[in-house]
């Protein structure tokens, strides 16, 4: 069947679009982009007039717990959730248990997604059998199964060697190396930022040098490997230095930031809930000047993607002593919002660049379809309103999860609908579009 | 109306008429009034301990549950005895004896102890905010008996009611504390007190053991300890425990003793009338010399003796529950 | 607002109080007076300095506080707590005759409360009650031995007394009904 999506304002950075224009759905494909398209038998949405057409937005770090912690999330839930939260398709993190450390569990995750059948779901594999820093995993074989990246995620790669051959092998198979940086020993038992509001509270402290140590470590494998290297959930102001000096060393790294890195600071510790384990996060929320070197760091270009880092908790692992909670926030629900929100709308960044971060480098840093609406491309496509009042509620998130420091939040952005293939797969009831 | 005025001659700004609050999860909550009014309350409390009859039945028919997640004698016998004194029925639980071994989780472990409907809880706990998240979840009183290296509220306000016996005042003192500040809940909730107050708060130890930003408290931080002891009308010192060398956090408690233990020769920096203050227990050639622990300026044992007056004080106070309109 | 004793009023009945107490007991030897915080505390060293003029003897007198053992303590389920005041008793009751001194005697619970907390000082040979102002009502059987003013009122009324020490004057007022006063 054709669908024509008609009145929307298309934002298509890797075309270079920006302007009134419909686009046709032809199946699963995009077939044609253009002004005044004609009907031609095809069913006609009406995009009200505001609202955006862009790539389906790709959400390149995301923990989906299946198998193993499927009462967190499944493939299931975590992709309602994603595309509930306007996302098309998601990578997701291999510390599940068993560890995606081979093909076996790469096919069972596709097997879920393609049975949940909502956003699309590219598995990372393990950088190291298991995630235990000791011997390599199979990655040509995760690579073959379905993997487009590798990462010991939830922990920094073990050991400086390791790194070094992990980004070898994965420089020879094409696909970058994500790293979760983190000096462990500088860590230590912490549970915040290392600051004043820690201090306060009396809860052991992270550095911001605790990250940045990570990201210089890889950085310069990257320049020895001449591999791809991507920083996953940055934090620190230190590492964006690093970042952006390595850049201009036209040394091979990208680099990501979270929703939280942008919006929240260490003083969500202690206000407006005390100890509230929706804020402990890993890499937790640092003070304001590090926030707003994030800000500074997606205007200027040096991030390259947003990622939410959604990391599902059971409320019961989170309604413990603030010490005993497990690292993490679900974030697939309140992105958008927030980017709109606390990034567009402020005049940090323009719509293009919104794309830029959340489709487009997204997809080239993965090397996964999608990031554009060329014609043939498949029909990945988000629909967001721009102005739509949005009111966060952790209870009727999709995610099986609710933990979220976002709850009750008010907030202008949010998602319409999410297209999957030319298939509609999530229609906001609030923002009016009839799919 | 006029009135008396509860107590005179202790230098504090005036009292509130009331403590405003469910619990005392810190010294954070309290404003200057209400930590006026403990003090003064304690004062009257203290008069009960030396009557040959111990004893008011203030509390009678309350039930108080003494939960410790971590072994103190000193503060859950300095509880029980306030307790015991306003004719509370108390019951104190350990965390050998609790069902927290068997994997019960803290919330459950009040849910199960609030079922058998006590009035107030002390909680002891080795997480920071353990008392938050208990306040959380119980209607109880919710008094914090230390959480982790966050508060210690009842130790602030002894100490605060031994310094204004013998000084009649806190505000413009130099107050020095002095060791482990990093893992401190007495340090947390002294400096909030004592700022609050007025007093004239430095922190001293080795540059490992300052938190971070400390200085944001509104204090003197410093790691040469004759500038903290200097004209101090009350040196504070706090414990150093030896686990703390595996942190590398300091090379030896030898090198401590020698760089920042309080002997009587640093001590001659101090005002004549300085008062020994440590909240125990001591490590005697750590962080202070026998001598000095054991001299006549040492208020030592005014301290834990104090403890008990300014617990049942706190314990009366918290009693009387919240007004409707402050709790709308 | 009718005055019902004024200055004068009140210091030629403490005069009286004070030679009863000394016809009473035989003399002061053995005798103790011990105030109820706040008023009956003043009364009470008021007391003392007539019965010294009188005996020449220095009558022990404390201070007694009864917050903490009032029957209505902890009874609402919300409200501050009373402000407790100190009790100073700086002498052994054992075997005194304790002169226990009030400027009101209304319900008969502040004196029952005073009663208990006087017993945990130690055993007295006996207790004697002296008020100010006695206006009735009584909800427990307690009867004073010194009355300076029986004032017969209704239960809505309020006695107020009112003292130099804490008040700058001295006179003993009774208050109408107040309209929509609980």
């Amino acid at each position: 069947m054709k669908r024509l999506l008609k009145g929307g304002r298309v934002i298509d950075p890797a075309n270079g679009l920006d302007g009134e224009f419909d686009v046709l759905i032809d199946g699963d494909r995009i077939a044609r982009v253009g002004k005044g398209l004609p009907i031609d038998g095809a069913e006609v949405v009406e995009i009200p007039a505001g609202f955006l057409v862009t790539p389906g937005l790709i959400d390149i770090h995301v923990h989906l717990r299946e198998p193993g912690q499927e009462h967190k999330e499944t493939v299931a839930t975590g992709t309602a959730s994603a595309v509930a939260g306007g996302f098309t398709a998601v990578a997701c993190m291999p510390n599940t248990s068993p560890v995606n450390d081979n093909a076996n569990v790469t096919s069972f995750i596709l097997g879920k997604a393609a049975e949940a059948n909502l956003a699309r779901v590219y598995p990372i594999g393990a950088v190291s059998r298991g995630q235990k820093g000791e011997l390599l995993a199979d990655i040509a074989e995760l690579h073959k199964a379905g993997c487009v990246a590798i990462t010991d995620d939830g922990h920094p790669t073990a050991t400086a060697l390791l790194l070094r051959r992990a980004l070898e092998y994965a420089g020879m198979l094409g696909i970058p190396v994500i790293e979760h940086c983190e000096d462990t020993s500088l860590k230590g038992d912490g549970v915040a930022h290392e600051g004043f509001h820690a201090a306060a509270l009396g809860l052991r402290g992270i550095p911001g040098a605790c990250e940045a140590m990570g990201v210089e470590r890889g950085i310069l494998m990257a320049e020895l490997t001449n591999s791809h290297f991507h920083v996953a959930h940055m934090s620190a102001r230190a590492s964006i230095r690093g970042v952006r000096k390595a850049k201009e060393a036209g040394i091979s790294v990208s680099c990501e930031v979270a929703p939280h890195h942008f919006t929240l600071t260490d003083e969500a510790l202690g206000t407006p809930i005390p100890y509230d384990t929706n804020t402990k996060m890993n890499p937790p929320l640092r003070e304001a000047a590090d926030r707003d070197a994030m800000i500074r760091g997606i205007q200027d270009g040096t991030v390259d993607v947003i990622a939410t880092d959604h990391a599902p908790h059971h409320l019961d692992e989170k309604n413990v002593e603030f010490d005993r909670a497990p690292f993490g926030i679900v974030g697939l629900e309140t992105c958008v919002p927030l980017t709109f929100d606390r990034l567009v709308h402020t005049g940090i960044i323009g719509l293009r660049r919104m794309v830029e971060l959340l489709s487009l480098n997204p997809s080239r840093i993965l090397h996964v379809p999608g990031g554009t609406l060329s014609v043939g491309a498949a029909a990945d496509i988000s629909i967001l309103a721009p102005d739509l009042a949005v009111r966060i509620d952790a209870r009727a998130l999709r995610s099986k999860s609710k933990n979220t420091p976002f709850d009750g939040w008010e907030m202008r952005g949010g998602v319409a609908a999410t297209i999957v293939g030319g298939r509609p797969v999530y229609v906001n009831p609030a923002a009016g579009v009839a799919l | 109306m006029s009135t008396e005025a509860p107590e005179q001659g202790m230098g504090l700004p005036p009292a509130t008429s009331a403590l405003r609050h469910k619990d005392l999860l810190g010294i954070d909550q309290l404003s200057a009034g209400e930590i006026a009014l403990v003090l003064e309350t304690a004062v009257a409390m203290k008069e009960i301990g030396s009557r040959s009859i111990k004893k008011v039945p203030a509390l009678r028919g309350k039930t108080v549950v003494n939960l410790f997640f971590e072994p103190s004698t000193r503060t859950r016998t300095s509880f029980e005895i306030a307790e015991k004194r306003l004719s509370a029925d108390t019951l104190s639980i350990a965390i050998a004896s609790s069902s927290v071994v068997k994997g019960e989780t803290l919330i459950d472990t009040a849910r199960n102890l609030e079922a058998m409907n006590p009035d107030m809880i002390v909680l002891r706990h080795a997480s920071s905010g353990a008392c938050h998240l208990l306040s959380r979840f119980c209607r109880s009183a919710i008094i914090n008996a230390g959480d982790g290296m966050h508060e210690h509220p009842t130790q602030a306000l002894l100490d605060a009611f031994t310094i204004v016996e013998r000084r009649k005042r806190l505000a413009g003192l130099k107050v020095a504390i002095i060791g482990d500040l990093l893992h401190s809940r007495v340090l947390r909730s002294n400096i909030l007190l004592l700022t609050k107050m007025g007093a004239d708060v430095w922190v001293c130890g080795p540059p490992t053991l300052i938190p971070t930003d400390v200085t944001r408290f509104g204090v003197r931080a410093t790691s040469r300890v004759d500038e903290a002891v200097r004209d101090a009308d009350v040196v504070m010192l706090l414990r150093i425990q030896l686990e703390r060398m595996e942190g590398a956090f300091f090379p030896s408690l030898r090198e401590y003793f020698e760089v920042f233990g309080m002997t009587e020769a640093r001590l001659a920096l101090a005002r004549p009338d300085v008062l020994i203050m440590h909240p125990g227990p001591m490590n005697r050639g750590v962080e202070i010399a026998s001598e000095v622990a054991d001299g006549p300026r040492s208020v030592i044992l005014d301290q834990v003796a104090n403890g008990v007056a300014v617990r049942m004080a706190v314990l009366y106070l918290l009693a009387g529950g919240v007004e409707h309109e402050e709790a709308a | 607002m009718p005055v019902v004793m004024d200055a004068d009023r009140i210091a030629r009945t403490l005069t009286r109080i004070a030679h009863e107490i000394v016809e009473r007991n035989k003399g002061v030897e053995d005798v103790a007076l011990v105030g109820i915080r706040t008023r009956g505390v003043h009364l009470a060293r008021r007391l003392a300095r007539t019965l010294k003029e009188i005996t020449g003897d220095d009558v022990p007198t404390g201070a007694l506080d009864i917050t903490l053992y009032r029957d209505d303590l902890m009874r609402h389920d919300v409200g501050p707590q009373p402000l407790v005041r100190r009790t100073e008793i700086p002498f052994s009751i054992e075997k005194r005759r304790i002169l226990l001194v009030d400027d009101v005697l209304y319900t008969g619970r502040t004196i029952r409360a005073a009663l208990d907390a006087l017993i945990d000082f130690g055993r007295p040979r006996a207790i004697q009650l002296i008020v100010l102002v006695d206006r009735g009502h009584r909800e427990l059987p307690i009867k004073a031995d010194y009355v300076g003013k029986n004032l017969p009122t209704s239960p809505g009324e309020s006695v107020q007394v009112r003292l130099q020490e804490t008040d700058a004057l001295d006179e003993v007022v009774l208050e109408p009904e107040q309209e929509g006063a609980a």
